[in-house]
């Protein structure tokens, strides 16, 4: 039976109401506009949503990504259009999201010839995707529909993007439902080798000081209560990665907290101390080992993780399980013996005292009268009844929010890690309550990244989405101020910063939002704030020479931690 | 690390890009193509590249395993000289008059096993399979008598001394795999 031919560009909306899509981020323009003309005919269909600048369409499909778990959805016109998704799209690479960004092109005719608009696009985004297809022909949309989908979303996410020339938008095809055919040599789920967790197995049984380091890996493979199981059964204390946080609720007994550069210090010392260091879908990035010359030296590591060229990559491993954590985790349960490290745990204690001294205690009560950043976070947090999700810009703002945030549930933190963009909070926090609008979200942001995406104000302001944006204004690019300010005698070039008033911004854009500059207003206006659904800008005037602390200095050994008094 | 020549083999999809997919692999670590060589496989639709360069063991296996991991390509892996049977291909152009002008040609022929290609008036052109070494050595001697006019070299093409894995079967196991991987979580 022959089908009913149809535009490329309706194949397109077919194909993608066939992979299950319910929200589209966008913004047109002339090489797109086919496909801007059927979504027209398909609005019953898609939850579209016009951001205000293409870098915040692919940021707000990862945020929708990060919080739902479903892959983010672009579609985006040629040449400007088009790398201004590259941020989004290189964000998405380091951070393992499932995003699909479509981009208009040029005709296929006209290709290497300059034409209006035209862009490379598949030649710059080659090293930072997953995979990059140009479609040239209407008969080839649902074939790379289907591929992007299923390359997108299986084994470890990522970003891929389709380069849709107009011709093709255009071409009339009939459209046929696919199954995706096969992708030869793409293994996006290993077998698991008995061997390796036989092997795994035993050096846990016989380690008497095991440390766990949970990635975003757990996350991505819905496997928070195999890793609460097997911690539990082994009896081994664990600590999470930036973007693993919130596998493990807050209050977990096992759960020491956050590795890196300004986690905590109890779990970065211990590094250093366990005899078995087992990293679980994380990669052993520079920001958590510091110098990999002195990292866990005394230690056997295992490191499981579903793609085979992390293993090895940054730390030379003595045992690894390849395969999809959550898989891995119930294979280890079985073998693993149930154990008791109660005093090794409670070794734990004596830094995460000193950590409470000289850290916590002064950002969470401070006794100066400037607000501190520690403080907002967490009354926010108890606010929401450690309920939300938190989507952080990147900066001091970021690191004190992941710091002082709590969770009880997984997939509560949306954050640029890999990557470390700018930009990225407001964006990803409209992606992020579309695709979770049952919870409430929470976005920190700097002054400094507040202003690269202020513009989605607009958006936040003609889709009606009700963020609550919570600005820690200390009125300077504060970490890089922080750095200037221990490794830069003092010289603060090209920090400071002069400031608008925000709040008469986010009035302009009709959105609810109170300023407070002392601590007994803090209370009131969170409040406020979360008294009802709608978004709400919270400008909170911080202190201006803020740390954040502990830290280890970039490159130094882990333990190498400065603290205030030091 | 000790750095040597290593051989890259890759079988891909032969679809428009793979070359940049790969050479920017190299280009990020700041590796140097020594040779390449591409040409359709033995199985249609698949290519295959042969690649050297000179690195040390720890960063050949992570590149290898950085291209294994592209969607398009099928199947990478590395091996030193001793573990492969390899070869190249040198032509050299040469004047007429300097050829017929040396004292004994027929020697510099057997010992190189040369093959003549192409004579006229004007030129000859000479043919020398074997490794670099064989290859520049007849470039060294015959510089060393006359002017080479022109000199090419082909890249490496390679085959392993001790893999019996066919390609054929390595896809064979792909399609079971892929059975796998499509009923994954369902
Ligand atoms: C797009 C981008 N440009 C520059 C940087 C470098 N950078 C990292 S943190 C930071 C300062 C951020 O300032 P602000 O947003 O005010 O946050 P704060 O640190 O003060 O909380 C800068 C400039 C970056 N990470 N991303
Ligand atoms: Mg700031």
């Amino acid at each position: 039976m022959a089908e009913k031919k149809m535009k490329g560009s309706y194949i397109l909306m077919e194909a993608l109401k066939q992979e299950g899509v319910d929200t589209i981020f966008g913004y047109p323009g002339g090489n797109i506009i086919p496909v801007f003309d059927a979504l027209y005919d398909y609005q019953d269909d898609f939850n579209y949503i016009l951001m205000r600048h293409e870098q915040a369409v692919t940021h707000a499909a990862e945020g929708y990504a990060r919080a739902s778990g479903k892959p983010g959805v672009c579609i985006v016109t040629s040449g400007p259009g088009a790398t201004n998704t590259i941020t989004g799209i290189g964000d998405a690479m380091m951070d393992s999201t499932p995003m699909i960004v479509i981009t208009g092109q040029a005709n296929a005719a006209s290709l290497g010839t300059d034409a209006f608009q035209e862009i490379d696009l598949v030649g710059i985004t080659q090293p930072i995707t997953k995979w990059s297809y140009q479609i040239r022909r209407a008969e080839d949309i649902a074939y790379a529909v289907a591929r992007a989908f299923h390359i997108a979303t299986t084994g470890r996410p990522g970003p891929v993007v389709l380069d849709f020339a107009k011709n093709a938008q255009n071409e009339l095809f009939e459209f046929q439902p696919q199954k995706i055919s096969i992708a030869r040599g793409y293994i996006p789920y290993p077998d698991l080798n008995e061997k390796q967790v036989d092997e795994v197995a035993n050096l846990i049984n016989e380690s008497k000081k095991p440390l766990v380091l949970v990635g975003q890996g757990v996350i991505l493979s819905n496997a928070e209560k195999e890793l609460l199981t097997f911690l539990e059964k082994a009896d081994i204390p664990a600590a999470s990665t930036l973007l693993g946080l919130s596998a493990m609720p807050s209050d977990f007994r096992l759960n020491k907290g956050f590795i890196g550069m300004h986690g905590n210090i109890a779990p970065n010392k211990k590094t250093n101390e366990c005899d078995l260091l087992i990293g679980i879908g994380m990669r052993f990035a520079d920001r958590v080992t510091g110098n990999v010359k002195t990292y866990a030296k005394q230690a056997k590591i295992v490191h499981i993780d579903i793609d085979i060229s992390e293993i090895g990559k940054n730390i030379k491993t003595d045992a690894k399980i390849l395969g999809d954590a959550k898989e891995v985790l119930i294979a280890l349960t079985k073998k693993i013996k149930e154990n008791n490290h109660s005093e090794w745990i409670d070794s734990f204690k004596a830094f995460e005292e000193e950590e409470y001294n000289k850290v916590i205690k002064k950002s969470l009560y401070p006794s100066v009268d400037a607000l501190t950043m520690g403080e907002v976070v967490r009354k926010v947090s108890d606010a929401t009844h450690k309920d939300a999700i938190l989507v952080t810009d990147v900066g001091q703002n970021q690191m004190e929010s992941a710091r002082y945030f709590q969770y009880t549930k997984s997939r509560s933190i949306v954050t640029s890690g890999g990557l470390g963009t700018m930009g990225f909070g407001l964006p990803a926090a409209i992606g992020a309550k579309i695709g979770v609008p049952n919870r409430t979200v929470c976005i920190f942001a700097g002054d400094g990244g507040f202003q690269m995406s202020i513009q989605e104000l607009g958006t936040i302001m003609q889709s009606n989405i009700g963020v609550k944006m919570i600005l820690l204004n200390n009125n300077y690019l504060g970490m890089v101020r922080q750095w200037q300010e221990l490794f830069y005698q003092k010289r603060y070039s090209s920090t400071p910063m002069i400031n608008p008033d925000f709040n008469a911004i986010a009035s302009a854009y009709k959105i609810a939002n109170r300023k407070v500059t002392k601590r007994d207003e803090l209370d009131e206006a969170i409040n406020d704030m979360l008294s009802n659904d709608e978004a709400f800008l919270l400008v909170v005037e911080v202190e201006e020479n803020g740390l954040v602390y502990p830290m280890t200095p970039a490159g130094e050994t882990i333990t190498n931690i400065l603290t205030p008094e030091d | 690390m000790e750095k040597k020549l290593y051989t890259i083999i890759i079988f891909s999809e032969n679809h428009v890009g793979l070359l940049n997919q790969i050479s920017i692999i190299f280009t990020r670590r700041g590796l140097n193509i020594e040779t390449l060589s591409v040409s359709p496989s033995a199985l249609e639709g698949i290519h295959k590249f042969t690649i050297t360069t000179y690195t040390d063991e720890n960063t050949i296996e992570k590149v290898v395993k950085q291209i294994d991991k592209r969607v398009d390509i099928i199947k990478s892996f590395y091996n030193t000289d001793e573990e492969l049977v390899y070869q190249e291909i040198a032509l050299y152009k040469i004047s007429t008059d300097d050829f017929i002008a040396l004292e004994s040609s027929e020697e510099l022929i057997r010992k190189y096993n040369i093959r003549i290609l192409e004579m006229t008036k004007n030129c000859v052109v000479l043919e020398k399979t074997g490794h670099y070494n064989e290859t520049q050595g007849l470039f060294d001697e015959l510089s060393q008598k006359m002017k080479v006019l022109q000199f090419i070299r082909s890249g490496r093409i390679a085959i392993t001394k001790s893999k019996i894995e066919r390609l054929s079967d390595i896809l064979e196991k792909y399609e079971e795999r892929w059975k796998k991987t499509v009923n994954h979580g369902e």
